[in-house]
């Protein structure tokens, strides 16, 4: 248990860092590490197979898009920058004050949920349970990805033509 | 060990998540960070099912939805990376305070 609150105060650190940073390659880096102390987490939680993919595509592919998009777009100038700085400051170093606020707040706080779990079922495998249970939750991946693939072709289609 | 034992530390920490997710959301002008944001709510979300899946004994079905949320994120995302690029190829900025006014 104390190893999985040192990695989600490692996670809330990345978060933070992600937020904060000035530069937007270092925040899509610390949105890797996020995922990294996502996947660690799920490792331990007994969700080797969502880990896999979480490792696979929120900390390999998704930040890539990012440090491509950022390497796509213009840098700012050098006066931009130190305005833009001044005026980050300003707008978020209220963030780690909230953060560390609503964390004392919250752990004081005695919760009385009343969950009523259901019973206990015979594990069954993700295997399973994606292609005989939930089959529609593949369909629905089909159609999502392809609905993206199209979006992706018409946005460049368009730019194309310009 | 009882549920609201395991559960309420995982269950601050998704709070936090939000919270900085939805200012990062709200604060920055610039368009890829109000993507960051929304990447940050969507692992809170994630966080939540995962522990969700494991208190309740069923984590083949909350990797089942976490495996469809990923790839709901990665399309979402990379749809909104095109449209990001192509206001940044229109307006020359990324800063939504210098989009052009979408209502003319």
């Amino acid at each position: 248990m104390n190893l999985n609150i040192a990695i989600l105060i490692i996670l809330m650190v990345a978060a933070l860092w992600t937020t904060m940073t000035r530069s937007l390659l270092r925040a899509a880096i610390g949105l890797a590490f996020m995922s990294l102390a996502l996947t660690l987490i799920m490792f331990r939680l007994n969700s080797g197979l969502a880990a896999v993919f979480e490792l696979s595509v929120c900390a390999g592919l998704i930040p890539v898009l990012f440090v491509s998009t950022i390497s796509l777009t213009h840098p700012l100038t050098k006066q931009e920058v130190m305005q833009h700085m001044k005026d980050r400051i300003r707008r978020f170093w209220y963030l780690p004050l909230i953060i560390v606020i609503a964390g004392i707040a919250l752990s004081f706080i005695t919760v009385t949920l009343n969950i009523k779990l259901p019973p206990k079922e015979a594990e069954e495998s993700v295997r399973a349970v994606l292609w005989n249970g939930r089959p529609l939750y593949l369909v629905g991946q089909i159609i999502v990805l392809l609905a993206g693939a199209f979006g992706v072709v018409i946005l460049f289609k368009e730019s194309e033509e310009k | 060990m009882e549920v609201v034992q395991i559960f309420w530390p995982f269950l601050l920490f998704v709070i936090m998540l939000f919270i900085i997710g939805i200012y990062c959301i709200a604060i920055t002008f610039n368009l890829i960070r109000a993507l960051l944001g929304a990447e940050i709510l969507i692992k809170a979300i994630t966080l939540l099912v995962i522990v969700a899946g494991f208190i309740s004994g069923r984590t083949a079905l909350a990797q089942a939805v976490v495996i469809s949320l990923i790839v709901v994120e990665a399309v979402s995302i990379t749809v909104a990376v095109g449209i990001v690029l192509g206001i940044h190829g229109h307006n020359n900025s990324l800063d939504t305070r210098k989009i052009a006014d979408t209502d003319k």
